[in-house]
């Protein structure tokens, strides 16, 4: 028997799981950081409250770092409110998630707890284990010597070896370190050939005090830098002519590789047309395997005919701290969807044909294209946008409630819409029409288990279906983890 | 002075033909209506120059000055064979080679300085085929040199003042677009459309501003400076208490049966051919469906630069405004500035007692009106310097008791 409340129980962790896909916290197109971050506090606060089981649960799902950080740190904030079992479960989530996040945000995740003087016992326990997951603390000390310094002292630990130790706190003790990375941040310096012994982001500042020429830099240093440093600094190495920086594109995950693209000039693009696309296509059909093999009801090639109305107007430019990054995210699941169909059929709100060339200009116009696009009889359709529909507004909404109502009621054409912008208003991603699921979307590479999850925002949601799918999503996410590592 | 603008028949009338209006986007209590021309005008471009002063004093005629804070200036270059003309500051750029594709990754040699100066005149001929003009101080300025030269005819109940001096000093207050609330975020969100060349600004539903240029490329550059054009109390109040104005949404529950995609592409069709009527005989009824008196103000090729100011017609829509339109009268270029209530009145009243020949009793039986009544307006309206102390005195004494 389903009542109202959880009617509105069910909506109500939707919205908070598209939420926390899509909203980061920065400016986007329509509305200021402020805003936003003040939009997704609001909605933590209330998640937490009146829904604390899925809040937790949601750490299982695609949320992006930002809101996994804030998830983590409000729940141990409240850990007073928890109950044992609620407890159990939380933990074992934290400690899974924080292994997934890159090391810096849990750091800055420290260093916020610690601000809010939140030191409980299962925060200490929760942070021991962690570091003691940590691969290599040397590494950690001299790249995130802040961090460490500030998480070991504030869950009351010792570091792993005394050095570390006494590097951190008392960098003068010690002439010499056993541990190369340690001695070789000593040696940097006075020693220009330690520095490219170093990760980049400590080099880089080494290099300036030595006054070593950028090219020569990041010549050396390339063998040392990561997947997605290597991948941020290859306009600028090929500028400055440091080739051994050149990244094997292909190998990049899909929306960052998009991303990449997109700041390309269009001559760059044109004249590396070939490269680019194989990377992109490559990229694609690692991503769409993946999606494969994850279970997802999918594999590449089993979509059928697909069409996808992809979004390429000015809003899509984003903001100038996430430049172009609707752009990206249309433009990545377009390949993706290239990989995944039959047969497939792109139509971007412009009107323009070549992907590659994509960039934000002009209005909306998605009820125009959607009529394009169900002119093409798909399977599925795919409607990747931020939903601000203009040209004309709500035409979109019209087209598919009378597509829903007249021309299709069996529904033989499944449709989502997908939307990788934050609406700081309406505390949720703009929605198109009622009648057809919207989904967040973060990266392209998750598309086909949003396209999954989007089933739940279609009509009524009936919530011990969406509860059963958490606790799958849940029990799958703390599987995959190592054993002994939980707690 | 002479009256810059003689009683007439009206004859300018302004005529958007080429231009085809595009679905309205909102934000907050502003509305943006796009016009696109599917055809640009490529003999006739227009950029814009900066200028630093903070307010300028123009010379208008002997003896004569025009006082504002003119943030910036329009310069119009024109071919007068029809072959495309190059908007100013247009430069070949060297890097590109002659094919066009760019070549190395140097950066162009910056551009060579524009000299800024404070304008010398509203608008003045630089060139054979240039013309640099203040956007909107131009038709300001014939609004506030309306009847400037004060009574024609020294009857006895005006001053000594009015008579010497006539208007001056006539002043108006505006208000710069970045101080209309709303406005800037508006302009930010705002997705132009391709071929765009022009844009109308409602506040609150109340059309504040209308611009069109020739060319959609002039449109793009000169889209942000909406903001330094000059908005009239009204808008200003208007985009103050305005609550956000609703979208037009489409609607298709009145298009009849729909049983198949054409139908539907029918009925999507008939709703945007709806909102452009509505808009254009509605929305945009008070700017095109009225005439206005134009005068010249300088020839441009096959191109006319000219002000026009509205037949003043109180509690209504009015507009002043400038033009540039091509030799069948269509617009190439327009800037319109909405009158508010008070300015209405005093370019109202200022019209009727010219045409009397500053006769007050005639003019005052002319409204309906007996001739205190008239003066405590004129009084009212701001204008108590052109009539005689004592005779104003005199009527508002009779007024109070």
């Amino acid at each position: 028997m389903e009542t109202y409340g959880d009617l509105v129980a069910a909506e109500d962790v939707l919205l908070f799981v598209n939420a926390a896909i899509t909203g980061t916290g920065q400016r986007e197109f329509h509305s200021g950081a402020a805003e936003q971050q003040l939009s997704l506090d609001f909605l933590h606060t209330y998640m937490c409250v009146n829904y604390r089981g899925p809040y937790a649960a949601a750490l299982a799902l695609d949320i992006n770092d930002h809101n996994a950080a804030l998830i983590v740190r409000r729940l141990l904030e409240t850990s007073r409110e928890a109950t044992e079992e609620q407890r159990r479960t939380e933990g074992r989530l934290i400690a899974r998630r924080l292994e997934l996040l890159p090391p810096q945000r849990v750091y800055r995740l420290i260093g916020e707890l610690r601000r809010a003087k939140v030191n409980n016992r299962r925060t200490r326990a929760i942070l021991r284990d962690w570091l003691a997951a940590r691969p290599d603390q040397t590494l950690d000390a001299v790249k995130y010597r802040a961090g460490l310094k500030r998480a070991l002292r504030h869950a009351h630990l010792r570091p792993a070896e005394a050095e570390t130790g006494d590097f951190l706190y008392a960098p003068g003790r010690r002439a010499k370190y056993r541990a190369p990375l340690l001695d070789a941040w000593r040696r940097a310096h006075h020693q220009k050939a330690a520095v490219f012994e170093l990760p980049y982001t400590v080099a880089e500042s080494f290099a300036q005090r030595h006054g070593i020429p950028r090219a020569a830099f990041l010549d050396r240093i390339a063998p040392r830098l990561t997947a997605l440093e290597r991948l941020r600094l290859q306009e600028s190495a090929r500028a400055h002519g440091a080739d051994a920086v050149a990244a094997d594109l292909a190998g990049m995950p899909l929306t960052r590789l998009a991303s990449y693209v997109l700041g390309l000039p269009p001559a760059d693009r044109i004249a590396r047309r070939a490269e680019l696309t194989d990377a992109l296509r490559g990229s694609a059909r690692r991503a769409a395997r993946a999606a494969g093999s994850a279970g997802s009801a999918s594999a590449g090639g089993s979509w059928g005919r697909v069409t996808a109305v992809l979004d390429d107007s000015w809003s899509a430019y984003g903001s100038g701290v996430k430049r172009r990054r609707p752009l990206a995210a249309a433009l990545a699941c377009h390949f993706l969807l290239e990989a995944l169909a039959d047969e497939y059929t792109a139509l971007w709100t412009s009107g323009r044909t070549d992907a590659l060339l994509a960039r934000p200009s002009g209005p909306t116009p998605l009820g125009r294209r959607i009529l394009d696009a169900l002119d093409t009889a798909p399977q599925r359709l795919l409607i990747v946008s931020d939903g601000w529909d203009n040209a004309p507004p709500g035409l979109a909404a019209e087209v598919l409630r009378v597509w829903r109502t007249r021309l299709d009621p069996e529904r033989r054409t499944s449709i989502v819409h997908l939307n990788p912008v934050y609406d700081a208003e309406g505390f949720d991603v703009r929605r198109l029409a009622p009648t057809v699921p919207t989904a967040g979307l973060r990266d392209a590479e998750d598309l086909p288990a949003l396209v999954e999850f989007a089933r739940f925002a279609e009509g009524r949601t009936d919530l011990a279906e969406l509860t059963a799918h958490l606790a799958a999503r849940t029990a799958r996410f703390l599987s995959a983890a190592p054993e002994g590592t939980v707690r | 002075m002479s009256p810059a603008f003689p009683a007439g028949p009206p004859a300018f009338r302004l005529d958007l033909t080429g231009l085809e209006t595009r679905p309205a986007q909102v934000w907050g209590g502003v509305r943006l209506v796009p016009l696109v021309r599917p055809e640009p005008i490529a003999d006739l471009r227009l950029h814009q120059e900066l200028y630093e002063a903070e307010y300028a004093a123009v010379p208008v005629g002997r003896r004569t000055t025009y006082h504002s804070y003119i943030p910036h200036g329009f310069v119009a270059d024109w071919t007068h064979d029809g072959t495309p003309a190059a908007a100013y500051g247009t430069r070949l750029d060297p890097a590109a080679g002659p094919s066009g594709t760019p070549s190395a990754a140097l950066p162009a040699a910056p551009p060579e300085r524009v000299r800024v100066r404070v304008p010398r005149r509203l608008a003045k001929r630089e060139g054979r085929t240039r013309l640099r003009f203040l956007p909107l101080h131009l038709a300001l300025e014939g609004y506030l040199a309306l009847h400037f030269g004060g009574p024609s005819i020294a009857w006895e109940q005006w001053s000594d003042r009015a008579l010497r001096r006539g208007l001056s000093p006539r002043a108006e207050e505006a208000y710069s677009g970045g101080q209309v609330r709303g406005l800037a975020d508006a302009l930010r969100v705002f997705e132009l459309h391709p071929g765009q060349c022009g844009l109308l600004v409602y506040v609150a539903d109340a059309l504040a501003v209308a611009s069109v240029v020739p060319h959609p490329d002039d449109y793009r550059a000169l889209h942000r400076t909406l903001l330094l054009d000059l908005y009239g109390e009204l808008i200003h109040h208007y985009a103050v208490l305005s609550a956000p104005v609703p979208d037009f949404r489409a609607d298709l529950r009145g298009a009849g049966p729909i049983n198949s995609v054409a139908d539907l592409r029918a009925a999507v069709a008939q709703q945007e051919h709806a909102w452009t009527a509505f808009h254009d005989g509605t929305m945009a009824g008070g700017l095109l469906d009225t005439a206005y008196r134009a005068r010249t103000v300088r020839r441009l090729g096959r191109f006319t630069l000219s002000r026009f100011l509205p037949e003043f017609r109180p509690r209504q829509e009015n507009h002043i405004g400038e033009a540039i339109t091509d030799e069948q009268g269509r617009i190439a270029y327009l800037k319109t500035f909405r009158l508010s209530e008070p300015q209405i009145r005093r370019g109202y009243l200022l019209d009727r007692l010219a045409a009397h020949d500053w006769h007050l009793p005639t003019t005052a039986t002319a409204l309906n009106l007996t001739e205190p009544q008239l003066a405590l307006r004129l009084d009212a309206a701001g204008f108590a310097e052109l009539l005689r102390q004592d005779v104003l005195d005199h009527h508002r004494r009779a007024a109070r008791g």
